[in-house]
């Protein structure tokens, strides 16, 4: 073994919780070292959030491209010819985003003073690990861990991913050719956001889902312009559908694949030229040494079980994003991760959020921030609920946003009109769900955003014009 | 139940023994999974290890003051744990996050139950039930360890303010908040009730007594342990027909039995035509509230009563009066009121005298206190008097010593029965 490195603060993952934790913890005058197998940034930055985004956004200019190409054009704008993709040159577009977000992670930490290993650690204690990296064995001995280690991927056992016919996420975004048709199984908000792009893209898409909806984290006023878009652009959703397996068929450049399904009892099959395995994620607590740190497992034995201050039940040893329970989002990691890196700096820190978005980029993209209306109700609120369709906002209709046929929609309590969440579902809302949580976290009262000036012509005068709904005197809905 | 061997684990710090300082269980106790087991001291610090486990400890390993290494049996379980590990609800750490989504179906042929689905909880939340305050706000108050459910937020819906912080920890915590706004609960109506019928008569008395009388009050705080004991005793013998005594009845009869040495207190003052009154007769006004206002109904000749029969004819003529068949007679011709101050407690009042009357006792609620005896601190059932006198007709002093007299008496009751 090589030479043994002792840090403050070692941090297990580069993703979006490890990194801001590295990075703070430097900040703090902490000696941090950083180790992680894959490129720094993690899954929300090589191969989920960001590179999926960017897919959408291209996707979305192809689909407003083909408005303008068709008969007679749209909106007096028109275009000769049919627009082509070129799905290799796009990947490698959006590669070289990430390649930029990857190098911009790698100089942040660098510039903070925080050292990057590059290799896969394996633990033997709760406080030491060995590094396997390109120039040899690293050990490792910190006083304090931040195990990060993200979650990946879920396989079908009976239809495991071989990214050429049957994809995760992953391969989805590193795809050579456009398909001409897919499958998606698992209809939650990954398989979806693709599912959008690709059928933007011009691919025949079929979702094939196993509860009785799709997007079951969302509720139903909430999912239905969704469904609706699915609808009108050809996308084929079974619900109450449960994948039974594929098979490969086909010779040479002609092979496809055939998903089978069954569906209130009966067997389906659809041949298509890809299959993409969207079923959930799971936390990354094997093969690292976990079983070596004491640390312990949750009730369920699925996440490292936290405290609110993502301590372990190992002292000095703390947990983070997705690997340390739901939600799993970068953000909330992230979160975690500035708090973590204060925490072992000596601040009095606690996880204390009010709310913690969630936003799924579909088309139309759906936020929420805080309870439902129904979530509400079920812990005894007596509630008022405003909806502002954005079919009414002046903006929304000069950028073709009431298209999806999207609201915002804003919970109060009755009593003391206190916000307690709001969605909003929309083309290009994603963005509004700032102000949602801001309110949240400040405590604000339907007065609070009434009272606030909202800019003309935007998208979020449908949040003040909801409140304002909600109070039961909206302007421009009756 | 399957064994367990809980061995001591790596404690971090680069250490590799510790030290026992104190065991929380002993073999044979039942303990509950993160309930502490035992203290251990390394040359960093002394950690208190909680068990891994719910089930039974069958041994430990090392008396206090051994040195245990790391890796080393330190305690022996039976336990269920191997066959339900989640059988019992995690005290779950994180309120801020929701409460995990139970495993969803997925789209699985497999027969083992596919993994549950990763998504993202919709949300969060928390608005409800914790204390509203913005995250700049809760920030500080952890980092000066301040509750803030303790500090009274000023703002809007409760919301706490840097202000209600500022002045919360200004005062060490003896203020709860900055002055207050009460923005949300700012109440702004009005009611307009008319005064008429009783309520005018009760004004207008009030008028006369308050404003002709010169009041005086005085209080007392009077032994009442041995009145307790024999009205407990008379209590417990009494058959069917009679009343269940209070207080009250023996206050009664020993107004009048002292009565005759205060003449100066059962009395009316007819100050129009300058004459006092005084009665031979104690007829005790008992001040009653009912659904319509305040009535005093009077108990005619206590003196010629025994406890009973003046416990009787109060409930008779307070009952009148609150369902309103009490006759004229009932409510007139008092020499004397007393007002009961007992159920809502309270340490003193200067109840207002009946006009024409010169005189009214107020009585508290009895509760046991520490009292000095004979230099040692023993628990008494007190009783509070609070009484007021017409000052143009009764000195202080008199007043006084009607009160004196009444205390004598309810301290030492077998004087009331001489």
């Amino acid at each position: 073994m090589g030479e043994t490195r002792r840090c403050d603060v070692l941090v297990v993952g580069a993703g979006p919780g490890g990194y801001v934790a590295a990075i703070r913890a430097a900040q703090l005058g902490l000696r941090t070292i950083i180790v992680e197998a894959d490129k720094a940034g993690g899954t929300c930055l090589i191969r989920g959030c960001i590179p999926s985004k960017a897919i959408i956004h291209a996707a979305e200019r192809f689909e407003h491209l083909r408005q303008h190409a068709s008969e007679g054009g749209h909106m007096g704008i028109s275009v000769d010819g049919e627009p082509g993709v070129d799905m290799a040159a796009m990947v490698s577009w959006k590669d070289s985003i990430v390649e930029r977000l990857n190098k911009g992670v790698e100089a942040l930490l660098k510039g903070a003073g925080a050292e990057l290993v590059k290799g896969w650690a394996t633990f033997e204690g709760a406080k030491r690990c060995t590094v396997e990296t390109a120039d040899g064995t690293v050990g490792i001995e910190a006083e304090n861990v931040i195990i990060a280690t993200g979650s990946s991927h879920i396989d079908l056992p009976f239809m495991p991913c071989d990214e050429e016919f049957i994809l995760s996420s992953t391969g989805a975004l590193d795809l050579e050719r456009l398909p001409k048709s897919a499958a998606i199984v698992g209809g939650g908000y990954i398989g979806l956001e693709l599912g959008c792009a690709l059928a933007k893209l011009g691919t025949e898409v079929t979702v094939v889902e196993g509860l009785d909806s799709i997007l079951a984290i969302m509720d139903a006023e909430l999912r239905r312009p969704l469904e609706i878009w699915l609808k009108k652009h050809g996308v084929a959703v079974h619900t109450n559908a449960l994948a039974r397996g594929t098979e490969i068929k086909g010779k040479g450049a002609a092979r496809k694949v055939e998903l089978t399904f069954e569906k209130a009892g009966e067997e389906h099959s659809i041949k298509v030229d890809k299959v993409l395995v969207t079923v959930g994620r799971k936390p990354n607590t094997k093969g690292w040494g976990l079983e070596n740190t004491g640390v312990r497992m949750d009730a369920a034995g699925r996440f490292i079980r936290i405290d609110r201050r993502c301590r372990t039940s190992v002292p000095g040893v703390y947990a983070i994003g997705d690997v340390a329970g739901e939600p799993m989002l970068a953000h909330k990691a992230s979160a975690e991760g500035e708090m973590v890196a204060e925490i072992i700096a000596g601040h009095e820190r606690e996880f204390d959020k009010v709310a913690i978005p969630a936003i799924v980029f579909t088309e139309p993209e759906i936020i929420s921030v805080g309870l439902t209306p129904h979530e509400a109700e079920e812990r005894g609120e007596q509630i008022i609920v405003g909806k502002f369709p954005f079919a009414a906002s002046g903006r929304a209709l000069s950028i073709e946003a009431e298209k999806t046929g999207g609201f915002v929609r804003v919970t109060a309590r009755e009593s003391d009109h206190v916000i307690l969440g709001v969605q909003a579902v929309g083309t290009h809302v994603a963005e509004m769900h700032a102000e949602f949580v801001l309110a949240l976290e400040m405590g604000a009262l339907l007065e609070d955003v009434a009272g606030t000036v909202h800019a003309h012509p935007t998208m979020s005068e449908a949040f003040h014009e909801s409140v304002l709904k909600t109070l039961g005197h909206a302007i421009h809905i009756g | 139940m399957g064994k367990q061997v809980f061995k001591l684990p790596d404690i971090g710090e680069g250490v590799v023994e510790g030290e026992v300082v104190q065991w929380h269980v002993a073999a044979g106790d039942t303990v509950t999974e993160d309930d502490p087991i035992v203290d251990v001291m390394t040359d960093k610090a002394t950690v208190t290890i909680p068990s891994p486990v719910t089930g039974v400890v069958t041994s430990l390993s090392g008396d206090v003051g051994d040195m245990v290494a790391v890796g080393s049996t330190l305690v022996e379980f039976d336990s269920d744990a191997d066959a339900a590990p989640a059988s019992k609800p995690e005290a779950e750490p994180e309120a801020a996050s929701p409460p995990t989504p139970p495993p969803a179906p997925e789209p699985a042929a497999d027969p083992t139950p596919a993994p549950a689905a990763a998504k993202p909880a919709p949300a969060l939340a928390a608005a409800s039930s914790k204390v509203l305050a913005s995250p700049a706000i809760r920030r500080r108050a952890r980092e000066a360890g301040v509750d803030l459910s303790q500090v009274r937020g000023s703002g809007p819906a409760g919301r706490v303010r840097h202000a209600d912080l500022d002045a919360y920890i200004a005062a060490d915590g003896a203020v709860t908040g900055a002055a207050p706004s009460s923005y949300s609960t700012k109440r702004t109506d009005v009611t307009e009730v008319k005064v008429v019928g009783l309520r005018r008569k009760i004004a207008e008395q009030m008028t006369i007594s308050k404003s002709t009388i010169p009041h005086f009050s005085y209080f007392e705080e009077v032994d009442v342990t041995e009145l307790e004991a024999l009205r407990q005793v008379l209590n417990a013998s009494r058959d069917e027909s009679q009343p269940k005594l209070t207080y009250l009845p023996f206050i009664m009869l020993a107004l009048s039995r002292i009565m005759p040495e205060h003449p100066e207190c059962n009395a009316n003052y007819d100050d129009q035509g300058g004459v006092v009154a005084r009665h031979g007769a104690v007829h005790i006004g008992i001040a009653t509230q009912t659904d319509r206002g305040l009535y005093v109904p009077v108990v005619k000749h206590v003196e010629a009563m025994d406890a009973w029969q003046a416990a009787a004819e109060m409930q008779r003529v307070a009952s009148a009066a609150r369902d309103g068949t009490a006759s004229l007679e009932d409510l007139t011709g008092s020499t004397f009121t007393i007002t009961s101050l007992g159920r809502d407690g309270g340490l003193g009042a200067t109840p207002i005298i009946n006009h024409p009357e010169v005189a009214i006792l107020g009585v508290h609620k009895a509760r046991d206190m520490p009292v000095v005896r004979d230099g040692q601190i023993v628990v008494r059932r007190i009783m509070n008097l609070s009484s007021s006198f017409d000052h143009r007709v009764v000195d202080g002093a008199d007043g006084a010593a009607l009160v004196q007299h009444l205390r004598r008496m309810l301290e030492h009751p077998a004087l009331i029965f001489m």
